[in-house]
């Protein structure tokens, strides 16, 4: 057994304590669930849910040439942040191929937060410290030390508000500022990967249980505790792409539909890749598919158009929100919307009409 | 959790009551568990040959798919409707009212006893 070598979240004595079900997610064990997947997911639909995030990597640039050191390392100018926004973005190799898709908080003029996948940090550790050379800008990774807590959905910001110090609907969407809770200091980010309103909190490791604790006896029955299971369907029904599945080194930012990401004429690693395919187009599409009964076209799935291989599924379930199949799929040309396609699911040939994204839009 | 003794088990998880010569098949807790919310059985028709070990059917959660191993041979005498259309009772009741199907059995396979079984899913 490998359990040992597993790194574990500063929040896993807590999680044990509530029952939940542990999953390997990238070297580190983490919740999968603590009760249900789909009473998770509507929990966060409907209520609001709490995930520990603590995996995720959580790298600090800072220095007074810490925004050059980003902007040649990614495909978007970070230096055009203002203090307190945040930007999604990614980090490719010179061929363009995506390594990581991460978000950047501009904490301070000189200071910068990235939050990686967990499967990624070291390769974005590595790439931009290595990217940065040269540049007046220390490379920090800070996970170890640190927690990522998400609270997500409808009542979160009716949940934390109370807890701060601060009026939250001065926080606007992809904002972050630093606050406290419990005299902890936290960074408190309107981030999030459901399609929900909702918050990401970056805290002192040894402070994660308590915060933890105060959220929850905050919420009370509102406030479900959520495993990475529900995260990856509400995500998925949220038409947001997961790094190893939509996204990953054999593809560009324009072939996952992120074109917008990429800032042109400036010198940054991969650029010259991304002008020539910018310039070409993409060499496949990302679309999204919905079907009818029960059956979940899944990863690895064959799509066909007139029994011809046309493509193939990238992440794919039945959509607790919707209670009908959803699924992303890598195509070799675009489709409008209203195609109908067929999926191989296991030997059957199931209809999915080609639909524009997200799934799931949360209402105003 | 508790693993009911009055009846046998298979190394896939599943659970057989034998009377006579019907056998009630179902998946166990443990199966369950692991599977996570079940979101659709498929389940083999009324009057099909199965043939035990073989596969017969299929069993979808959230987040994957397990294929149904027959375990027993003979024909098909009914289908759980029940749980084809709401098979979260799976998941609620996987021991009664979440069985899957009865089979007139001509053979059986590999059985385990309760105690064999609860072994096999605590290591």
């Amino acid at each position: 057994m490998t359990q040992a070598a597993l790194n574990s979240s500063p929040l896993q004595p807590v999680h044990l304590e509530a029952g939940a079900r542990m999953t390997d997610f990238a070297g580190w064990s983490m919740p999968l669930r603590y009760t249900s997947d789909k009473a998770e997911h509507h929990a966060v639909r409907r209520h609001a849910g709490m995930f520990d995030l603590s995996h995720m990597g959580q790298i600090e640039v800072s220095g007074p040439q810490a925004a050059d050191a980003l902007d040649v390392s990614l495909v978007s100018a970070v230096s055009r942040l203002k203090i307190g926004r945040a930007r999604y973005t990614m980090l490719v190799a010179p061929d363009g191929g995506i390594l990581d898709d991460l978000i950047v908080y501009r904490l301070a003029d000189q200071e910068f937060l990235v939050v990686a996948n967990a499967v990624n940090r070291l390769t974005v550790l590595d790439e931009i410290t290595r990217r940065g050379e040269g540049f007046q800008a220390a490379v920090v990774d800070r996970t170890p030390h640190r927690a990522l807590i998400a609270v997500q959905g409808p009542e979160a910001a009716r949940i934390l508000g109370p807890l701060l110090p601060i009026q939250l609907d001065q926080v606007r969407y992809y904002s972050a500022t630093l606050t406290e809770i419990d005299r902890v200091p936290v960074l408190l980010a309107r981030t999030g990967y459901t399609g929900e309103d909702g918050f990401e909190l970056s805290l002192p490791a040894d402070s994660a249980i308590g915060v933890w604790h105060t959220i929850q006896a905050a919420g009370g029955a509102d406030l479900h505790l959520c495993g990475l299971a529900a995260r990856d369907s509400l995500r998925l029904e949220a038409g947001m792409p997961l790094y190893g599945q939509e996204l990953g080194p054999g593809i560009t930012p324009y072939e996952a539909g992120m074109g917008r990401l990429v800032h042109g004429d400036r010198r940054f690693v991969g650029a010259a890749a991304l002008a020539e395919r910018a310039a070409e187009g993409p060499r496949s599409h990302l679309v999204g598919l919905t079907g009818t009964g029960r059956r979940a076209a899944r990863q690895g799935y064959r799509v066909l158009r007139d029994g011809d291989p046309v493509g193939t599924i990238t992440s794919g379930a039945l959509s607790p929100t919707l209670d009908h199949p959803i699924a992303l799929a890598r195509l070799d040309r675009r489709y409008p919307p209203g195609q109908m396609l067929q999926v191989d699911v296991r030997g059957n040939l199931q209809p999915m009409e080609v639909v524009d994204l997200p799934f799931y839009r949360r209402p105003d | 959790m508790s693993i009911p003794a009055d009846r046998h088990y298979t190394k896939e998880h599943e659970w057989v009551i034998l009377q006579e010569d019907v056998a009630t098949v179902g998946v166990t807790a443990y199966a369950a568990e692991e599977l996570g919310d079940v979101v659709y059985v498929d389940l083999p028709e009324v009057g099909a040959q199965l043939t035990a070990g073989e596969p017969c059917g299929e069993i979808e959660s959230t987040k994957s798919v397990s294929e149904l191993y027959a375990p027993v041979s003979g024909e098909v005498q009914s289908v759980n409707e029940a749980v084809t259309d709401n098979p979260e009772m799976v998941n609620e009741d996987p021991y009664d009212a979440g069985w899957l199907f009865t089979v007139k059995v001509s053979g059986t396979g590999d059985f385990l006893d309760a105690e064999a079984y609860g072994e096999l899913t605590t290591n």
